[in-house]
């Protein structure tokens, strides 16, 4: 899923109260700024258990259509958790520049 | 037909939810405000009042409920006083920034410590930035009349409305009430069911979280909310007049127009403070009086104009604010008239703390003093009738 950046809304436009009245508006959130490093999956040790999406607290593992897990890294704020329930060890936490 | 009874401004208040046919009432008792609640439980018990009635473990639930029941679009009230305004301050913020037009009487009481049950104003000043509308009433007739006229503001504004009543001097003081017709009232503030807001019918999220891209702008709609609501309460005021025959401005005023000094205060010491001024314009003294009656939205233009032509000013604070460059009202007043271009001196006082009664010689120590800062220019804080 490609992340859909949308234009921050004004005071006048935002619904009263602040509630949110249209489902699914975390997909226009980008969180790449919160992250200090990002998960690696090396696919050649990656045994698609599934666990990785299962846990990600954000969704941001996704299956692609060759059947493969990738992060989505918009999503990502870099938490490790994918990394800690890879039973192989096929996720690998880079940090962020490097 | 209007009814003439005796009753206290508790249970005036309580009246007066009784006729706006509230659908939720949450209760938790705390003196002196409990008598409130009571008579409400009776109206409910004895079938004169169709109201889910909610026993609650404290205050902060009781606010907490009332937040929940009034996003399901329900007409709700609460009361309180004091430390249990104090256990409902996290979400006395909750209730203004999500819109939840609730109604609740606080009855005015000192915090502790030492623990005191009597009257000051130091609980409602201690929430005067939690975005609520405030009013303040005098007698059982204004608590009557401001409750049922707060319905109307809470839910034309989408902001809670607190009315404030002294601890024991209105609460608890047997007055003649005009009570109108309950249909009169309910024509006046129609049961319309407010739009529910989570209702699990459609996809909505209430008190989402709001991260540094957004809080500003959700925090910024309860300002300009409480900002537009100026002119609502006149308008609801104006109606509330056409149809009983009362009216309350902002501020009242007394013996001002030739004054050369004037007290500014809140509350039931207005009657008081009108004797007193009364008896020294009897001996010459040009003096008077002015009481808010809104301190949330604060008046800022209604004083800006009765201030006119006073040369000093003395305002009476029933709180604290320790450490502070002055006392609550003070720093209100001081603030909304400084940038006059012929701005009065402004002399502070603080006076009667938990229950102790300003009597006629405070009042005449403050003209005194008010009128000496006309000429000398004001000086620190008078605390009136502390024992050295
Ligand atoms: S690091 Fe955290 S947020 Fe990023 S993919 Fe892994 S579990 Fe999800
Ligand atoms: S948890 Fe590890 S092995 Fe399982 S799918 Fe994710 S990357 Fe592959």
């Amino acid at each position: 899923m490609k992340c859909v950046k949308t234009t921050l809304k004004g005071w006048r436009e935002i619904p009263e109260g602040g509630a949110i009245t249209e489902p699914g508006s975390s997909v226009n959130f980008d969180v790449t700024a919160w992250r200090t490093s990002s998960p690696v999956i090396d696919q050649e040790k990656c045994t698609k258990c599934g666990m990785c999406f299962l846990y990600c607290p954000d969704s941001a593992i996704e299956i692609d259509e060759t059947g493969n897990y990738r992060v989505n890294i918009s999503y990502c704020k870099g938490c490790g958790i994918c990394a800690k329930g890879c039973a192989p060890k096929a996720i690998t936490m880079v940090k962020e520049g490097h | 037909m209007v009814r003439r009874i005796g009753i206290s401004g508790n249970y005036a208040v309580a009246y007066a939810v009784k006729m706006a046919d509230v659908d939720m009432i949450a209760a938790y008792p705390i003196t002196p405000q409990t008598t409130i609640v009571e008579k409400l439980s009776e109206f409910v018990a004895n079938g004169e009042l169709d109201a889910s009635y909610m026993n609650v473990e404290s205050e902060h639930s009781a606010i907490s409920a009332c937040v929940g029941a009034s996003l399901t679009g329900a007409r709700v009230f609460t009361a309180t006083s004091s430390q249990g305004l104090a256990l409902m301050h996290e979400i006395l913020f909750m209730a203004s920034a999500l819109r939840t037009p609730i109604v609740m009487a606080n009855v005015n009481r000192a915090l502790s410590a030492p623990l005191n049950i009597w009257n000051d104003h130091s609980d409602a000043m201690a929430q005067r930035d939690a975005g609520w509308i405030q009013l303040w009433v005098r007698s059982a007739q204004e608590a009557f009349d401001a409750t049922v006229e707060s319905f109307k503001i809470a839910e034309e504004t989408r902001l809670p409305v607190m009315v404030n009543m002294d601890g024991f001097i209105v609460s608890h003081m047997y007055e003649p009430v005009e009570l109108p017709d309950e249909e009169e009232i309910r024509k006046f503030i129609p049961s319309r069911p407010l739009e529910n807001r989570v209702s699990t019918k459609r996809a909505h999220a209430v008190g989402v979280v709001g991260p540094p891209e957004y809080y500003y702008e959700m925090k910024y709609q309860a300002i300009d909310a409480i900002e537009e609501s100026r002119p609502k309460i006149k308008e609801i005021d104006n109606d509330f007049n056409s149809r009983f025959g009362k009216s309350y401005s902002e501020i009242d005023t007394y013996g001002i127009e030739e004054a050369d000094a004037a007290l500014i205060l809140m509350g039931s010491i207005f009657g008081s403070a009108k004797e007193v001024a009364n008896a020294l314009r009897r001996d010459g003294k040009n003096v008077g009086v002015i009481s808010l009656r809104v301190f949330r939205p604060f008046p800022v233009q209604e004083l800006r104009r009765a201030i006119e032509g006073i040369r000093a000013v003395g305002v009476v604070d029933r709180a604290t604010s320790p450490g502070g460059s002055g006392n609550p009202l003070y720093n209100e007043v001081a603030t909304a008239l400084y940038d006059m271009p012929e701005r009065p001196v402004i002399q502070g006082f603080v006076a009667g703390l938990g229950g102790r009664d300003i009597r006629e010689d405070d009042f005449r120590l403050m003209y005194d003093a008010t009128q000496k800062a006309a000429r000398e220019g004001a000086g620190r804080c008078i605390y009136v009738g502390l024992r050295e």
